[in-house]
């Protein structure tokens, strides 16, 4: 793969277990990677993209992200993010993001009361903002998932406004794009951002999606949008 | 002086551990039930006696940490 001068700087925490098959995607693709720990007090200057990667974060104890949202870290994170700077949550990360308010909504225990570890379809919603550019709306990716609480959760006030600023990304269908829901998430809703389109969060794990070998490479296309400056 | 926090989802935010629960009396026919929300309890051990001091720190607690309010609700005892 050709070599990008994207930088993107990963987040590890304690119990965090996603950070290297985040920092070998992004590294297939081109991009220079780092990972910080949680008790790094600043973000790397020349990073154009932060990943907060999968895991379970200090035991996901209380609640999943609940004690993360206070790791020095965060700190940093969040002025970069009201900076403009873009920030991806996967997972457990979608659920730091949500915990610390840089997200809308909430994740509560899948409605099945299991841990889900398969592969589902997603299909795009909103593609105007830098995560699914490469994608077309209403075009369905297979991506895996791997959670117990990815119930997606948000009143109908701010569900309202999810739709009008078209804050959500991705919907969990069935391979015709039908919506088939496979943890009670409210809309079938398995990815937003913010408003001002900066901040990402999905429960789905693209960078496990690199391989069509290990069952799809389509994260491929779904992390290529944050490789152009 | 205690604070025994209770912690629960709000009302219209579906409970399915106290779906499941309900569902598990109602086939062992323990049948006069009509609902049930399973929550969880924190107890607080505090090294105040003053209870408006103590409610106005706790509380402050469940905002920023113990409760996520977007989903949950709290009460707050102090014994």
């Amino acid at each position: 793969m050709q070599k990008s001068n994207i930088k993107v700087t990963i987040l590890q925490f304690p119990g965090t277990n996603c950070e290297y098959d985040t920092q070998h995607a992004f590294e297939a693709l081109g991009a220079t990677t780092e990972i910080i720990w949680h008790k790094s007090e600043s973000i790397p200057n020349d990073t154009n993209l932060l990943v907060v990667a999968g895991g379970f974060s200090y035991g996901d104890y209380l609640r999943s992200g609940a004690i993360a949202k206070f790791a020095p870290v965060m700190k940093a994170l969040t002025q970069y993010a009201n900076k403009g700077g873009k920030v991806l949550g996967i997972c457990n990360g979608f659920q730091v993001l949500t915990e610390a308010g840089l997200l809308p909504g909430a994740l509560k225990r899948n409605e099945s009361l299991h841990f889900i570890s398969r592969h589902h379809h997603l299909k795009v919603i909103n593609n105007d903002n830098v995560f699914l550019e490469k994608l077309t709306n209403s075009s369905v990716v297979n991506i895996p998932i791997a959670h117990h609480d990815g119930n997606y959760f948000i009143n109908e006030e701010g569900l309202k406004e999810l739709e009008k600023n078209n804050q959500i990304l991705l919907k969990y269908t069935d391979e015709n794009g039908e919506i088939q829901n496979p943890n009670g998430s409210i809309e079938s809703i398995a990815g937003v951002c913010n408003k001002e389109k900066n901040v990402f969060g999905l429960m789905p794990h693209p960078e496990r999606a690199m391989e069509s070998l290990l069952g799809s490479d389509d994260g491929v296309k779904m992390l290529q949008g944050f490789m152009e400056v | 002086m205690k604070a025994i926090i209770n912690i629960s989802l709000k009302a219209g935010v579906l409970d399915s551990q106290g779906k499941a629960v309900h569902h598990a009396l109602d086939s062992l026919d323990f049948d006069g039930v009509k609902d049930v929300r399973v929550g969880k309890q924190i107890i607080l051990q505090l090294d105040t006696e003053d209870k408006t001091q103590a409610m106005t720190e706790v509380t402050k607690m469940c905002e920023d940490l113990l409760a996520n309010t977007v989903i949950e609700e709290y009460g707050i005892e102090l014994v």
